[in-house]
């Protein structure tokens, strides 16, 4: 009897905790979007399942731009940082720590105070654009903020350290002898690089992809400070709907439905380029 | 190792078992968020008896919005008078950006009956402010306390379309939302609001983001009075502005940020509140003007209300008396160079504090016929009425 009971006495913490700060809230969050009503009147709980199906009808717009832009933001934080990882991690020397903690230094920065100075420096007529235009190179009415390109800009930049810490810690705990060993076979520095180091920094990349995917399709900041008349994501629906309209029952559909959506594409994202390619290559 | 492991399956049923027990306590729980009507003062209070027996505490805490009150050296010369005048220690924060975030802050712990912490809170009038004097959750005023008010508040504090017998509101400033441009890159002059669906200044025009003002710019540009205006004409202003979006003629819709856009030359033209602009003419853009077209502009304005379960209400009240002395509203006036309660700071400004500009300016004391031009905004009573309008505007600035 008492072996029976110790196992569940033993894991009591890790299932309070787990219960607690996520089985309970994401419980209240279902109970709440199926509810109907208004913040003056109150809402109850109707089992109203329709607020599934229209609100994707509404803001499906914006719930496609959030994946498309968390997607774009995503490679290209991933083709910026590869190499900076890979030099710190090869060519780093000594200063390896050093250049680690220049990368994260503009991040001490606060985040708003970063995504501020993105619209100084892609203003009309700013250090950027007012250069380019001078020069004759961009017409006189070409402009970045208020477009896709810029919130992209945005989501890409708050990427860049997220992107790099994991692929770095891939890249250094390659074992360099088998870099050597590449070459002592005649591989080419590129086949080094494609047979030998890409494979193994796979798992930094697969980890990275998950830290800055995820964040990036939820946030809502780049948008709304960046963005133009037809960039809003899904966070700013969700921040609108909650915040300015007092209408929680859709501000906790459409969080569910993207928390759930992000759930489906990381599933298939680890069945496809997951566990299996990792293992196979480690 | 006699102890078995623990197998998956165990784990599993374990976890299953203490959340669907967590899970449900949660979920009864949850059958229902309570609404906050009836949640403030009962009705039949006796304010008269309730003040008599409030005590002055010798400090209040004071929240406001970001650069609107006189400050010099970090310190705020209104205040510090107030204070040695009176005893009062006053905590000003400038806390807050936006009604409605604001709102949804307070909101809860009003709707707990619990004091917010702040004794006396600056709201636009618009739906949050009407939804404090719905649910009960602001103190009436004691106009016996506020003799100053009586003796000095001009037209645009003693008439309010939101409030009309004073109960809650005694107005800090007050603005008007109409049209700025960029002289370098619109040739004037601009006399229609018009010019907001010009094609000629494609991308180049800026729309606010508060339903509220974006509503009534479309209503306005129809020819339509704000205040009277019905469902049926806020549809035909919504399908105005967003014809006004598709054609690409927006930039954005901003919130406060509007004006650095424009000052940085990313706009030619855009809604602008008066004294932003006012303020921005005045330290280094002389090139952008502020125009009410001919169709009119609306006025809006930010009032003093002290929220119920306030625990420093006399403090604050004896402030809301001191603001309305004219030597005190001319301090702050020059400053954040919005309209001005009262008409007899105009004078003080002009020879004592010597500044014709602010003193002189429509945009700070407008004379009666210039206020009479000003319309204001529909005034929301019911929630049904106010999700009809977001319904029909949130959807254009979110697209």
């Amino acid at each position: 009897m008492k072996s029976r009971v110790v196992p569940y006495l033993q894991s009591a913490p890790a299932m309070l905790w787990l219960g607690l700060f996520f089985i309970v809230p994401l419980l209240a969050i279902v109970s709440i979007s199926l509810m109907t009503g208004n913040s003056i009147e109150g809402y109850t709980l109707t089992w109203n399942f329709s607020v599934f199906p229209d609100a994707l009808d509404q803001y499906s717009a914006q719930l496609g731009r959030s994946f498309l832009y968390g997607g774009i933001s995503t490679l290209l934080a991933l083709i910026a940082m590869y190499p900076v990882a890979y030099w710190i991690a090869f060519h780093g020397g000594r200063r390896k720590s050093l250049f680690l903690f220049l990368l994260l230094l503009p991040f001490l920065v606060s985040f708003i105070i970063r995504i501020l100075t993105w619209q100084f420096i892609l203003s009309d007529e700013g250090i950027v654009l007012g250069t380019l235009k001078d020069i004759g190179i961009l017409g006189e009415n070409a402009h970045i903020l208020s477009t896709p390109t810029a919130v992209i800009t945005g989501l890409t930049y708050d990427a860049l350290p997220w992107m790099a810490l994991p692929i770095y810690v891939a890249l250094e705990k390659i074992d360099r002898d088998l870099v050597e060993a590449a070459g002592d076979l005649y591989a080419s520095g590129y086949q080094q690089f494609r047979r030998v180091i890409l494979p193994l920094s796979a798992p930094g990349i697969y980890a990275g992809i998950l830290l800055v995917g995820i964040s990036n399709i939820g946030d809502y900041l780049s948008a709304q400070i960046l963005g133009g008349p037809s960039t809003t994501m899904i966070g700013n629906i969700i921040q609108t709907q909650y915040v300015q309209n007092g209408d929680y029952p859709v501000a906790s559909a459409l969080s569910l439905m993207l928390m759930l959506a992000l759930l489906l594409c990381v599933f298939v994202y680890a069945r496809v380029f997951g566990t299996r390619t990792i293992q196979e290559y480690a | 190792m006699t102890q078995p492991r623990l197998s998956r399956r165990q784990v599993m049923k374990g976890a299953a078992g203490a959340a669907v027990s967590l899970g449900l306590a949660q979920l009864i729980a949850a059958c229902g968020l309570p609404g906050t009507r009836d949640t403030g003062w009962t009705a039949g209070t006796d304010w008269n008896a309730w003040w008599r027996d409030q005590q002055q505490n010798g400090q209040f805490n004071f929240a406001s919005w970001p650069l609107y009150i006189d400050t010099e050296g970090g310190k705020h010369p209104s205040i510090q008078k107030f204070s040695k005048q009176t005893g009062i220690d006053v905590t000003y924060s400038p806390v807050i950006q936006d009604n409605a975030s604001f709102f949804s802050q307070i909101s809860p712990v009003l709707q707990n009956g619990q004091s917010i912490g702040y004794d006396l809170i600056v709201m636009s009038n618009g739906w949050q402010l009407t939804q404090l004097m719905q649910n009960k959750w602001l103190t009436p005023l004691d106009h016996s306390r506020m003799p100053n008010f009586q003796k000095y508040a001009g037209s645009v504090a003693t008439n309010l379309a939101y409030d009309k017998h004073l109960t809650y509101c005694a107005v800090w400033q007050a603005g008007v939302t109409a049209i700025a441009y960029d002289e370098k890159q619109v040739d004037g002059p601009v006399d229609s609001i018009e010019i907001l669906f010009d094609p000629k200044y494609k991308g180049k025009i800026g729309m606010l983001s508060d339903p509220d003002e974006l509503g009534t710019a479309g209503l306005l540009a129809l020819g339509i009075n704000p205040q009277t205006s019905t469902y049926a004409d806020w549809q035909k202003s919504a399908d105005l502005l967003t014809k006004q979006r598709d054609d690409g003629l927006v930039r954005q819709y901003y919130d406060n940020s509007y004006i650095k856009a424009l000052e940085d030359g990313d706009l030619a033209v855009t809604q602008a509140y008066s004294g932003d602009v006012f303020q921005a003419q005045n330290s280094g853009y002389p090139h952008l003007k502020f125009v009410i077209p001919k169709q009119g502009a609306v006025i809006w304005r930010d009032n003093m209300v002290i929220p119920y379960h306030a625990e420093n209400p006399v403090d604050a009240i004896e402030w809301i008396n001191f603001a309305y002395k004219p030597e005190v509203a001319a301090l702050i006036a020059d400053w954040v160079n919005y309209i001005c309660p009262v008409p007899a700071a105009k004078p003080i400004i002009a020879n004592e504090l010597e500044d014709p500009t602010v003193a002189n300016s429509p945009l700070v004391f407008p004379s009666e016929a210039e206020l009479s031009r000003l319309k204001e905004y529909p005034v929301t009573e019911t929630i049904e009425t106010h999700e009809k309008w977001v319904g029909l505007f949130d959807p254009i600035i979110q697209s």
